[in-house]
């Protein structure tokens, strides 16, 4: 593998000269990888849409897409192909520009964070120390495709996120992984029980129910509330610029979800320290954890009735905001003691 | 150090690029064909009432300013948090007052009604 990436190194050397081969090699390295990511994670979010159909399907009593393919498995594909031929209409009323730009300003955020998640050890496309930072900057741009619910939940994220500062003293994703896997109970051998989601639970929780706010989803989808408000901004949307939105709020799901099993389900850890776990790679074990994040997901759609926008207030500013402050103080102070078991 | 950066800043590109490539693909593969109903807001099939262009309710704006105010916050909080341990408990009586002038603006807000929707 390495001798093959120092052949294509060289090759490139050779085709554009000393002075140029090199930043171009970096150049096409770097947009491979940067596909390597983006193009499964489009599959994901197209699988996603057939498992959440599937899944609220059976939560109903109802089988859910079956036709096309066996069990519906070509359904997403069938979907996308639609898409593609629907006429793409643009309201006579709208500016044409920013009309365009909001599914594109959408999905870019969506896409972007993924440069700083680590899928396992040193497999990460950007290994940057303010990784976190980074992530929090560019999801907020997300805001600007869909302003409304955004931002209450914001603050309480960032808020939730602090905790888990506080215990792992990093920014780096990488390093806040690492930092799960110490203390009493991973020494043990009882690693999940080491992850930051037991010592922070009130954040895991405030965090996770955030999230689902700032993605929209039901029971905060009160932007898109297909009852209420037809699907709100999402209606004039038609054909591919329906559909980038639609990949852009589905990638953002999975970032989310990616993101809370980093910061408090110890990311690609085994849950426990033995050599039969251990020997599955790290990959296999962040997968499964945020595929159980998004069947949450799912599950709270199935659930739940949507709150309305005076609720999703009272919850974010007079509940969480409180809590998630006073959780902080108690966070901070347990730190200046010698006492934790999961140092 | 900085040429870590260089992969997000091409992951930005890239994702704008991306977005634009599917809107072109929806635009070439498309019918196109415009006429003056069916470019005229959706309105569940009756002509619209008013334009869409109103005024926002201004308490949207101050929920926006509670926003900002909340996250220059946590913008304080997250260099802090990392060097917890070597600044101490000085490190960790100075954010509590800053937190504690915070909190009071907050039951200020609170007691005010800034916080209700009605």
């Amino acid at each position: 593998m390495n001798e093959l990436v120092a052949t294509l190194a060289g090759y490139s050397s050779a085709w554009f000269g000393p002075q140029w081969g090199p930043p171009v090699w970096v150049f096409v390295k770097t947009l491979v990888l940067i596909l390597v990511i983006t193009l499964p994670l489009f599959g994901c979010v197209a699988y996603l849409t057939l498992a959440e159909r599937k899944i609220i399907g059976y939560m109903q009593v109802r089988i859910g897409p079956n036709r096309v393919g066996p069990a519906g498995l070509l359904q997403p594909i069938a979907d996308a192909v639609k898409l593609m031929f629907k006429e793409l209409i643009i309201p006579a009323g709208a500016n044409k520009f920013l009309f365009v730009l909001a599914p594109m300003l959408t999905l870019m955020p969506a896409l972007a964070a993924w440069a700083v998640i680590p899928f396992g050890p040193e497999v990460v496309l950007a290994d940057v120390d303010a990784g976190l930072l980074y992530v929090m900057a560019i999801t907020s741009m997300g805001v600007y495709g869909v302003i409304i619910a955004g931002w209450a939940s914001n603050s309480t994220m960032g808020f939730a996120l602090v905790c888990v500062l506080l215990v792992s003293q990093s920014l780096n994703l990488s390093d806040i992984v690492n930092g799960q896997a110490r203390g009493r109970f991973a020494a043990e051998g009882l690693n999940f029980l080491s992850w930051n989601w037991l010592p922070l639970l009130p954040m895991f929780l405030v965090y996770f129910i955030s999230a689902v706010a700032e993605t929209n989803r039901a029971p905060f989808d009160v932007a898109e509330g297909e009852s209420e408000i037809v699907a709100g901004f999402h209606v004039e949307y038609s054909g591919m610029t329906f559909a980038v939105f639609f990949l852009g709020e589905y990638a953002n799901m999975i970032l989310v979800s990616a993101l809370a099993t980093i910061m408090f389900l110890g990311g690609w850890l085994p849950p426990i320290d033995a050599p039969l776990l251990n020997a599955i790679p790290g990959f296999f074990w962040l997968v499964l954890k945020i595929g159980f994040l998004l069947f949450c997901f799912l599950w709270f759609r199935a659930t739940f009735p949507r709150y309305r926008y005076d609720q999703i207030m009272r919850l974010g500013w007079k509940v969480f905001i409180p809590l998630t402050i006073v959780w902080l103080v108690l966070v901070a102070a347990w730190m200046q003691t010698p006492w934790n078991p999961w140092q | 150090m900085l040429e870590n950066y260089f992969p997000v800043l091409m992951f930005i590109a890239v994702g704008l690029v991306l977005g634009g490539v599917l809107l072109a693909v929806g635009r070439i593969l498309a019918p196109h064909k415009p006429d003056p109903k069916k470019l005229s807001p959706y309105e569940c099939g009756f002509e619209a009432f008013e334009d869409a262009r109103m005024k926002f309710d201004v308490r949207y704006y101050l929920v926006a300013i509670l926003f900002i105010l909340f996250d220059l916050e946590i913008a304080f909080l997250f260099p802090w948090a990392v060097v917890i341990p070597d600044i101490g408990f000085f490190g960790y009586a100075a954010m509590m007052v800053f937190l504690a002038i915070l909190v009071v603006g907050f039951v200020y807000e609170w007691k005010k009604g800034a916080l209700e929707w009605e």
